[in-house]
C-alpha cells in the first residue's frame, strides 16, 4: 500500500499526465479501494472464526471445572438400615434413604436448626441430586463403612455451580435469581472451610445423559461416535478404494462410467439429511435394523463419506504418474499386480488423508443422525452397536435446547471437545500429506 | 451350531485351503518355481476364493431368507380363531409365539412337563425366565413355539451342513484342478475385479436407494393428500392426531416452508458472496505467498466445524445480540426499547449460515480465477490497466460461468442446510417478507416431522419424504446444472 503511494505521488509532476488527463489519481484511487475490499473480506472471515471459537471457548472452559462439597457423611445404620435386615435383602442397600444422610451432614457442617424447614431444604438443594446414586454406590461398593464418618465429596447442584464460578449475577433481586442469598453466604462458609472445592470435571468425560447439569456427560455419546467412526473406517474405506481402483484404472470410458461419475460428484453434494431419511426407510422400515443403534448410524455415515473418499482417491491415483505402471508392466507384472503392489501403496498417502478429512466430516454430522433416531436419551455405555446409543454432536444438540445456565456451559465444552477431536483428525491429515506426499 | 461359530469355520476351511492350494502347486512344480504359470501365493488364493465365497453367499442368504419363511409358516399354522382376527392381531400372537419359544428353550425338563401337564401357567413359567407375556397363553402357543424352535433347530442344522459341504466342496475342487498349466493368476484377478465393480456400483446403488425410497414413501403419502394440496398448498398446519380428532388430516402446504428455505438461503448467500469473492479476488491476484498460506487455511477452517455448533453460535450469540441491538437502536430513535429483530428470524439464521458459505464460495471461486490464463492478464496490464481493472474488466468476465457453477454450488448447500436453521430459524411456517421474523425450512419440518414417536402410516411422518423428495431434486437441478457448468468451463482453458 505505502509503495503504491510513494510511487503515486513521484509520478504525478510529470508532465505526460498534466498534459493529457487519464484519471490516474482516480483509477489508483479505485484500485486501492478495490484491495481493501479483498483484504476486509478476508478480515471479516476470520474475524467470524475467531469470534465463533472465542464463544465457544468463553462459555465452555469452566465446563471442565466442577464444584464439589466435601462432607462429613456419618453413614448411620439407623438411616440405611435400621430393621438390620441388610445380610437377607440385599435390594435394602440400593433403596436406603441416602439423602438423609447428605441432610444430616449438611445441617451439621452449617450449624443449622434442623427444625427449620425452609433453610434445611435450601441447603439441601445445594447438593446435587445425584448424591443418592453416589452414596448408594459407596455403600453397596462396602456395606462395612455403615457406622462410620468418611468424608465424601459430592457434586454441588448445577446452579451453585454457577455461582461458585462466578456466572450467575449476584446483584440481581434476590427472588429473580436461582442462588438465594443464605445459600452465598453458606458457600463462602464452606468455601473458607476448604469443604467446597473445584476440582476437574471427570464426570464430563464418563457419564451419560442426566437431566442434572452436574451430572451429565459426553461419555456415552463418545462411545457411540467411536463406534460409527468404526463402521465408516472399516467399510468406507475398502469400498472407496475398490471403487476408485476400479474408475480410474480398470473402467471402459463409455456412458455408464460417466454416469457414475457424475453420480458420485452429485451424490458428495447431496444433503446430509437426505441420507437420514435413506437410512430410516432402507436400514430401519425395509431391513428391520434398531433404531437408535450405532450400527445403522455408521451405515448412513457411511454412505454419506463415500463420495468424499472415492474423489479423494481418484485424485490420488492420477497423482501417480504413467512412468511406474509402465515400468511395472514392462518388467511383466499383471495390470492387477501394478496397481496393487505399486500404484497402490504410492498413493496411500493421498487416500488416507482425504479418508480421515470425510471421517473428521462424519464426526461431526448431525442432521442425519437425528432422523434414525440417534436423539435418544442414553444414560448407559452402549456394549455393542446394537444397542442404543447417541452420538457427540447429537449429545450438543440436546443440550443446546436446555434452557438452564450450566447446560449452556456444558454443551460448550462439549463443542470444544468435538472441535479437539475434530483438530487432531485435521492435523493428523496434514501432517500425513506434508511426511508422505511426493511431488513427481 | 451359531452363526458365527459356523462363519469361523468357513474361514478356517478357508485358510486351510489357501495353505493347502499354496503347497500342492508348489508340489506340482517340483522345486522348479518357474514351470508353474502362476506364483503359488495365486493358486492358494484360488483354492479359498472356492472355499469362502459360495460358503459364505449361501450362509448370508440364508439367514437373511429363512426367519421370515419360518414366521410365514408358523403364521400359516396359528389357530383358525386367530387368523380370522386379521392380519394385525396375527402378527400379534406370532410375536408372543416368538417370546413363549425362547423361554421354552430355557425351561429344564422337569419344569417343560410340569408346563404340558397344565401344573403351571405359561405366563409364569414365561416370567420365572424374565420373560414377559402380554396375554394368559394359552395351549396353542405352546404348540405352535415348540413347532417354531423345531423349524429353526432344523434350519440351523441344514444351514450348517450344506455351507459347511460348500466350503468343502469347494475346495476339494478347486485343489484337484491346480496342475502347472493352470492360470489361478488370471482367475483370482478376475474376482478381484468383480469386487472392484460390485463396490463402484454402491454409488449408483445409493442414488437408486435414495429415490426408490423417498419415492415409494412418497407416493403413499400422496395417497392420502392430494399432489396439489401439497405441492400450492399456502397453509402448513400438520396437526398431530390428537385424541378425539384422529380423522382430521391437517393441512400440508409446502410453499411457506419453500418460502422459508429460499429467503433464508437468499439472505445467507447476500452476505457470503460478496464476502467469500472479494476474499477469493485478493487470494488469486494481490495477497502474496505468506498471506495466502496463513489465510487460506484459515478461512478453510470455517467449512471444518460442524455445523451444530454454527447452530450453537447463532443460539448463544447472534440471535440474543442482533435482539438486543435491535431493541438499543429502537431505543434511540424512538424512546421503545422494543427490540425489532426477534432471536430466532430469518436474520439469525441468513448471517450464520452466510458465514459457514464464505470458504466455499472463496475456495470454489479462488479456483477458477486461477484457472484464467495468464496471457489474458498480461495483455491488459500491458495496455496499461491497471490490476484491479484488469480483474473487473478482463478476469472476472472470462471466469464468470464458473464462479456462477460454484455459486450455484453453495447455493445448494444453503438450501440443504439442516442444523442452523433447526437451532435459529425458529419453527413457525408462514409466508411473510420481514426478515426479523422467524420463519422456517423444509428441512427443519422433516427432522420436526420425523423425531420423537413414529409410527409409518399416518401423513404426519410419511410429508417428511414428500418433502425429502422435494429438496432432492432442488439440490439435484443446482448441483447438476453448476457441475455441468463448471466441467465446461474448465474444458475451455485447458
Amino acid at each position: 500500500m505505502t509503495d503504491m503511494t510513494t510511487s503515486l505521488a513521484g509520478s504525478s509532476p510529470r508532465p505526460a499526465v498534466s498534459r493529457r488527463d487519464i484519471g490516474i489519481k482516480r483509477r489508483y484511487a479505485a484500485e486501492r479501494r478495490f484491495r481493501a475490499y479483498g483484504i476486509g473480506a478476508i478480515s471479516i472471515g476470520i474475524f467470524f472464526l475467531g469470534l465463533l471459537l472465542w464463544t465457544v471457548v468463553s462459555k465452555g472452559y469452566t465446563a471442565f471445572l466442577q464444584t464439589e462439597i466435601v462432607l462429613p457423611i456419618t453413614f448411620s445404620e439407623k438411616v440405611i438400615d435400621p430393621k438390620n435386615e441388610r445380610a437377607t435383602n440385599p435390594a435394602k442397600l440400593m433403596t436406603a434413604n441416602y439423602p438423609l444422610l447428605v441432610r444430616d451432614a449438611l445441617v451439621q457442617k452449617l450449624g443449622i436448626d434442623p427444625n427449620n424447614r425452609a433453610d434445611v431444604k435450601l441447603a439441601t438443594d445445594m447438593v446435587s441430586a445425584s448424591a443418592r446414586t453416589q452414596l448408594r454406590d459407596v455403600v453397596v461398593a462396602n456395606p462395612a463403612i455403615i457406622g462410620q464418618t468418611v468424608p465424601v465429596a459430592l457434586l454441588a447442584e448445577g446452579n451453585i455451580d454457577s455461582a461458585n464460578k462466578g456466572q450467575i449475577d449476584v446483584t440481581v433481586d434476590e427472588a429473580n435469581r436461582k442462588v438465594k442469598d443464605k445459600q452465598l453466604a453458606w458457600m463462602q462458609t464452606l468455601a473458607q472451610d476448604g469443604a467446597m472445592t473445584k476440582s476437574f470435571n471427570t464426570g464430563l468425560f464418563t457419564s451419560g445423559a442426566s437431566s442434572r447439569p452436574e451430572a451429565a456427560g459426553i461419555g456415552v455419546a463418545a462411545l457411540g461416535s467411536l463406534y460409527m467412526m468404526l463402521i465408516v473406517l472399516a467399510l468406507a474405506l475398502p469400498i472407496g478404494v475398490s471403487a476408485s481402483i476400479y474408475l480410474e484404472e480398470f473402467a471402459p470410458k463409455n456412458k455408464l462410467t460417466d454416469l457414475i461419475e457424475v453420480n458420485i460428484n452429485n451424490l458428495a453434494a447431496v444433503p446430509s439429511i437426505v441420507y437420514g431419511l435413506l437410512g430410516l426407510s432402507i436400514f430401519i422400515n425395509f431391513a428391520g435394523m434398531p433404531r437408535s443403534a450405532a450400527l445403522v448410524g455408521g451405515l448412513v455415515l457411511t454412505l454419506m463419506t463415500l463420495p468424499t473418499i472415492i474423489i479423494a482417491t481418484r485424485a490420488a491415483l492420477k497423482a501417480v504418474p504413467p512412468s511406474i505402471r509402465a515400468a511395472a508392466l514392462g518388467l511383466g507384472a499383471s495390470k492387477m499386480q501394478t496397481i496393487f503392489h505399486h500404484v497402490l501403496p504410492l498413493a496411500m498417502p493421498g487416500i488416507l488423508t482425504g479418508t480421515i478429512i470425510g471421517l473428521a466430516h462424519a464426526l461431526g454430522e448431525t442432521a442425519p443422525l437425528l432422523l434414525i433416531g440417534m436423539v435418544a436419551f442414553v444414560v448407559d455405555f452402549p456394549g455393542s452397536p446394537l444397542e442404543p446409543s447417541t452420538a457427540l454432536p447429537v449429545q450438543i444438540y440436546m443440550w443446546a435446547n436446555e434452557a438452564e445456565r450450566a447446560f449452556v456451559e456444558r454443551t460448550s465444552g462439549a463443542i470444544i471437545v468435538l472441535l479437539i477431536f475434530l483438530v487432531v483428525m485435521n492435523l493428523g491429515a496434514i501432517l500425513l500429506r506434508r511426511r508422505f506426499e511426493r511431488r513427481w | 451350531m451359531s452363526a458365527s461359530l459356523l462363519f469361523f469355520l468357513v474361514l478356517l476351511v478357508g485358510a486351510s485351503a489357501f495353505v493347502m492350494g499354496r503347497s500342492r502347486a508348489m508340489a506340482t512344480a517340483g522345486g522348479k518355481l518357474s514351470s508353474l504359470h502362476s506364483l503359488p501365493g495365486y493358486h492358494g488364493s484360488y483354492a479359498a476364493i472356492w472355499a469362502l465365497l459360495p460358503a459364505l453367499v449361501v450362509l448370508g442368504v440364508w439367514l437373511v431368507a429363512a426367519p421370515p419363511m419360518i414366521d410365514r409358516s408358523v403364521l400359516f399354522h396359528l389357530p383358525t380363531e386367530v387368523l380370522n382376527q386379521g392380519s394385525a392381531p396375527a402378527e400379534l400372537a406370532l410375536g408372543q409365539v416368538k417370546s413363549v419359544a425362547r423361554g421354552l428353550a430355557l425351561l429344564s425338563d422337569t419344569e417343560r412337563s410340569a408346563l404340558d401337564s397344565g401344573a403351571i401357567n405359561l405366563r409364569d413359567a414365561m416370567a420365572a425366565k424374565g420373560i414377559p407375556l402380554a396375554s394368559a397363553g394359552e395351549a396353542w402357543m405352546i404348540e405352535s413355539a415348540t413347532d417354531f424352535n423345531r423349524m429353526t433347530a432344523n434350519s440351523h442344522l441344514a444351514m450348517a451342513g450344506v455351507v459347511l459341504l460348500l466350503a468343502i466342496g469347494g475346495a476339494v475342487l478347486a485343489l484337484r484342478g491346480i496342475s502347472q498349466r493352470f492360470r489361478a493368476r488370471n482367475r483370482v484377478e478376475q474376482v478381484i475385479l468383480g469386487g472392484l465393480i460390485l463396490a463402484s456400483s454402491i454409488a449408483i446403488l445409493t442414488t437408486i436407494g435414495i429415490i426408490g425410497s423417498m419415492l415409494s414413501e412418497a407416493l403413499r403419502f400422496f395417497a392420502s393428500v392430494s399432489p396439489m394440496e401439497f405441492f400450492f398448498g399456502t397453509v402448513w398446519d400438520p396437526r398431530f392426531a390428537a385424541a378425539g380428532q384422529a380423522g382430521q388430516a391437517g393441512q400440508f402446504g409446502l410453499l411457506p416452508l419453500l418460502a422459508g428455505t429460499l429467503y433464508i438461503a437468499f439472505v445467507a448467500m447476500l452476505f457470503a458472496v460478496p464476502i467469500g469473492l472479494f476474499a477469493a479476488i485478493y487470494m488469486a491476484e494481490y495477497a502474496n505467498n505468506t498471506v495466502r498460506s496463513v489465510a487460506k487455511p484459515l478461512l478453510e477452517i470455517l467449512a471444518g466445524i460442524p455445523t451444530i455448533v454454527y447452530g450453537f453460535f447463532a443460539l448463544v450469540t447472534v440471535g440474543p445480540f442482533l435482539r438486543d441491538i435491535s431493541g438499543q437502536l429502537n431505543g434511540l430513535v424512538t424512546g421503545n426499547y422494543q427490540s425489532f429483530i426477534q432471536a430466532q428470524s430469518v436474520l439469525t439464521a441468513g448471517i450464520v449460515m452466510g458465514i459457514m458459505l464464505i470458504p466455499f464460495v472463496s475456495s470454489l471461486s479462488d479456483d477458477i480465477i486461477t484457472q484464467v490464463p495468464r496471457s489474458l492478464r498480461d495483455g491488459s496490464l500491458g495496455l496499461g490497466a491497471t490490476r484491479s481493472e484488469t480483474i473487473k474488466r478482463v478476469v472476472l468476465p472470462a471466469a464468470l460461468p464458473g464462479i456462477v457453477g460454484a455459486l450455484l454450488l453453495t447455493a445448494s448447500r444453503a438450501v440443504g442446510e439442516t442444523m442452523i436453521v433447526v437451532l435459529a430459524a425458529g419453527v413457525a411456517a408462514r409466508m411473510q417478507l420481514n426478515p426479523f421474523e422467524p420463519m422456517t425450512t423444509v428441512t427443519v419440518k422433516i427432522v420436526n416431522q420425523l423425531t420423537g414417536d413414529l409410527e409409518f402410516t399416518s401423513p404426519q411422518t410419511l410429508v417428511a419424504f414428500a418433502l425429502g423428495i422435494t429438496l432432492f431434486a432442488i439440490t439435484l437441478c443446482l448441483n447438476i446444472y453448476a457441475l455441468y457448468i463448471v466441467r465446461k468451463y474448465r474444458e475451455q482453458y485447458e
